[in-house]
């Protein structure tokens, strides 16, 4: 144990030997051990500055402003409005805030499936290719082919594939199958609501599939070993020991396939256009149409707000609970 | 010395940063100068069959208008759907090409922005005067008293195309003139899989332009004359009812074209499974679909009653794309000879033909390659029976919200669910809130 000193240990011993010199040929070491971290961050804090923050501020100010198409080419100087985009925007029995609420309700139920099929789907992919067989390799990386895939080419063909009268969806099920009566429609309506799921899914769950594989690795085998020596089927070791080890990533996971989910932009947008059904409105969507294509960039900029708010109030006291619970479990 | 670096790296930094902030502030600077004279950027609209063939088209003649002035023109073509956000984004950033297309409805509300050059009499001087274009052209180039934001480059009518075979074989011996016709037409026309009108029930603007002259036709203008929106009155909504009962009522348009909004309607005209439809110059992209164009025919758009003209006969909207000039240009001079190269009579002639449009220039106007029967009928149009769009700055945002609500109206209708006035008042109402207040 005391053969190796710690560097602290060592450094003291230092001092004492040569009281005069220490300081002044440690002090630019201990300088550049104290400012290198930041130093390395700094390139990073930079972009996180021009990139997030700075729109982020200017959203927050546009927000009190009555920004519409007589402001656009000098906006700076556009009129303070107060509160009065906020009031519009949380009317909800004005159709502004109506339609909002209906957005929102619809993001979260929409949020809520995506997350937990990208999940259950990830999950059971990944335990079922812990087990060692033959053509394992390629069905991993089919798996992730989602995942590796442009969003707009995907997404797009997607599209194609869900048109009513030339789409395969409805070649397969109206025409080979028979399943409906008349082939229905997965663009426009209630089932645009289902078109987005089945595309978000398909596009989220290898994310959690590789998140998933990467937590199984660190789970000892000899665990699962004893377990099978005590007698545990296959669903007790994945329900007592598999799930339990994969909290921490699983939080994570949940956490990052939230926000990612509730504020996609992408897939609604490639596959409904400037538009989106009632049904398969997105909060990011309904953003977008407010600002960009009403001009009404002050009522949107209030939206943006009040949905960031969300996101770090719900974050934050997801965080809160299930550290909490962590930590009681380890305790 | 590691300290000064620190505060060197944090210096440059924040001054990036508010370099940043100051670019994002957008450039507030009066008109143009001619700093670069040298070379000019052009955004066209697409008004091809795909981009490359815009390049083919426009490309010559920028070389022409090179070796005329030594002006270098570097063009792009933006797509349709993207053409609007670019601008608004060029506006606000400052850093937008030289000259540009707009969509001709879209005149009033980037007027409003600021971003445009005003064609006030000194600049339309430099491009052979106000009397060089057509009246009913002008009509969408800004809000009337102001001067224009823009100048009429290419001009489109709506007509009614049908299929000739189609209708010979449904023993139909002339087209319809009146919507009465239109639905009786339909029936006749609407069997095996094959129907009789085509729609573009999610394309926004398209359901405006078809509302706007139905609203027209019942006397609805969609906007007060002080310019208030006014979306719900009862000439609206019977317009914009009449307009979906094609489908939900009268059955004469196919379901699946409730989702169409990339043209297949054109497609399907093209491919014989629609018998006619109600579009603006679309004989170019009949051709690039392999019709020939003796297989079809063209018929002024149809009206309530009577003869089509102006006032409640109206029977187009006076489409079209303008020609405008970013006022905070480098190169002022060389995009005022730009403009006035692409009015020019020679000019105007080739690129309307080679898009089957029609010159909103007058001495162009008048060449025989636009007195075809086709195009006869888009010039008749345009002259007696075509209205502009409400030039008000709110337009923009009236094809959105309205045009949104005439997309929810084609999915309710096919989906079987009941389209009645109290529905689609109750659509129009929603939509009439969803407008900036002023």
């Amino acid at each position: 144990m005391t053969t190796t000193a710690p560097p602290r240990t060592g450094k003291r011993t230092v001092r004492k030997d040569h009281p005069g010199a220490a300081p002044r040929t440690r002090r630019p070491g201990r300088l550049r051990r104290i400012s290198l971290p930041y130093l390395l961050l700094l390139p990073a804090l930079v972009l996180e500055l021009l990139v997030h923050l700075i729109p982020m501020v200017i959203g927050i100010v546009v927000s009190f402003k009555e920004l519409t198409q007589f402001y656009l080419r000098d906006w700076s100087n556009a009129p303070w409005s107060g509160l009065d985009n906020y009031s519009l925007t949380v009317d909800f029995d004005a159709p502004v805030g109506e339609a909002l609420l209906s957005s929102f309700f619809t993001t979260c139920l929409f949020t809520f499936f995506s997350v937990g099929l990208c999940w259950l789907i990830g999950t059971a992919a990944a335990i079922f290719m812990q087990e060692t067989f033959r053509g394992r390799g390629i069905l991993r990386t089919i798996f992730l082919v989602p995942y590796a895939l442009p969003v707009y080419a995907a997404v797009i063909t997607w599209a194609f594939m869900f048109q009513r009268d030339n789409g395969l969806v409805n070649h397969v099920i109206h025409d080979q199958l028979g399943l409906t009566d008349s082939p229905p429609f997965w663009l426009i309506g209630d089932n645009a609501f289902i078109t987005l799921l089945v595309v978000s899914v398909w596009k989220g769950w290898p994310f959690a599939f590789l998140i998933m594989m990467a937590g199984l690795q660190n789970i000892p085998r000899e665990i699962y070993e004893a377990a099978a020596l005590d007698g545990a089927g296959v669903w007790q070791q994945i329900r007592r020991i598999t799930l339990p080890s994969l909290r921490p990533v699983n939080q994570v996971l949940i956490l990052v396939l939230f926000l990612w989910t509730f504020n996609d932009f992408n897939t609604p947008f490639v596959l409904f256009g400037k538009s989106a059904p009632a049904s398969a409105d997105l909060i990011s969507i309904h953003i977008y149409q407010s600002s960009f294509q009403t001009w009404n960039f002050g009522t949107g900029s209030a939206m943006s707000v009040l949905l960031l708010l969300f996101l770090l109030v719900v974050t934050g006291l997801y965080l809160l609970f299930t550290s909490r619970g962590r930590s009681a479990t380890d305790a | 010395m590691r300290r000064i670096r620190v505060a060197a790296v944090g210096a440059v930094t924040l001054s990036l940063v508010l370099g940043a902030a100051a670019c994002g502030g957008g450039s507030t600077d009066g008109s143009g100068s001619n700093e670069q004279p040298k070379t000019l950027t052009y955004w066209a609209s697409n008004q091809g069959s795909s981009l490359e063939v815009d390049k083919q088209v426009l490309q010559p003649e920028l070389d022409k208008f090179e070796k005329q002035t030594g002006i270098k023109v570097k063009l792009e073509v933006v797509p349709w759907g993207d053409l609007l956000n670019r601008i608004l984004t060029a506006t606000t950033s400052g850093q937008g090409p030289d000259v540009l297309n707009i969509g001709n409805t879209w005149s009033a509300s980037l007027q409003a922005s600021g971003a445009l050059l005003p064609w006030d009499a000194k600049n339309f001087e430099k491009i052979g005067g106000r009397d060089k274009f057509v009246e009913s052209a002008l009509g969408s180039t800004g809000v009337q008293g102001q001067d224009p934001a823009a100048v009429p480059l290419y001009s489109m009518a709506y007509a009614l195309y049908y299929n000739k075979k189609a209708f010979a074989d449904a023993g139909v011996a002339k087209p319809p003139t009146t919507w009465d016709e239109v639905i009786a037409t339909g029936k006749q026309l609407t069997k095996d899989g094959k129907a009789g009108l085509g729609v573009e029930g999610s394309n926004l603007s398209n359901n405006i332009h078809q509302v706007f002259v139905l609203g027209k036709q019942h006397g609805a203008d969609f906007f007060t004359a002080d310019g208030k929106a006014d979306f719900t009155s009862d000439g609206a909504v019977k317009a914009v009812k009449q307009y979906v009962d094609l489908m939900a009522d009268a059955q004469i348009v196919a379901k699946g074209n409730a989702e169409y909004s990339q043209n297949q309607s054109l497609s399907d005209f093209a491919k014989g499974k629609t018998a006619m439809v109600l579009w603006q110059t679309a004989s170019a992209t009949f051709a690039a679909q392999g019709m020939k164009e003796d297989e079809w025919g063209v018929v002024p758009a149809p009206v309530q009653s009577g003869a089509p003209g102006t006032g409640t006969s109206t029977n187009s909207m006076v489409a079209g794309i303008n020609m405008a000039v970013f006022k905070n240009t480098k190169n002022i001079d060389g995009a005022t000879k730009f403009v006035n190269f692409m009015t020019g009579d020679e000019e105007q002639k080739v690129l309307n033909k080679a898009y089957g449009s029609i010159p909103p220039v007058k001495s162009a106007q008048t060449d025989p390659a636009f007195n075809t029967p086709g195009l006869a009928v888009l010039r008749d149009t345009l002259a007696k029976s075509a209205s502009a769009l409400p030039q008000v700055p709110e337009e923009s945002q009236f094809e959105t919200v309205v045009g949104t609500a005439v997309k929810e109206l084609f999915a309710d209708a096919a989906a079987g669910r009941p389209v009645t006035l109290e529905s689609v008042k109750a659509k129009l109402e929603k939509a009439q809130q969803q407008m900036p207040k002023k």
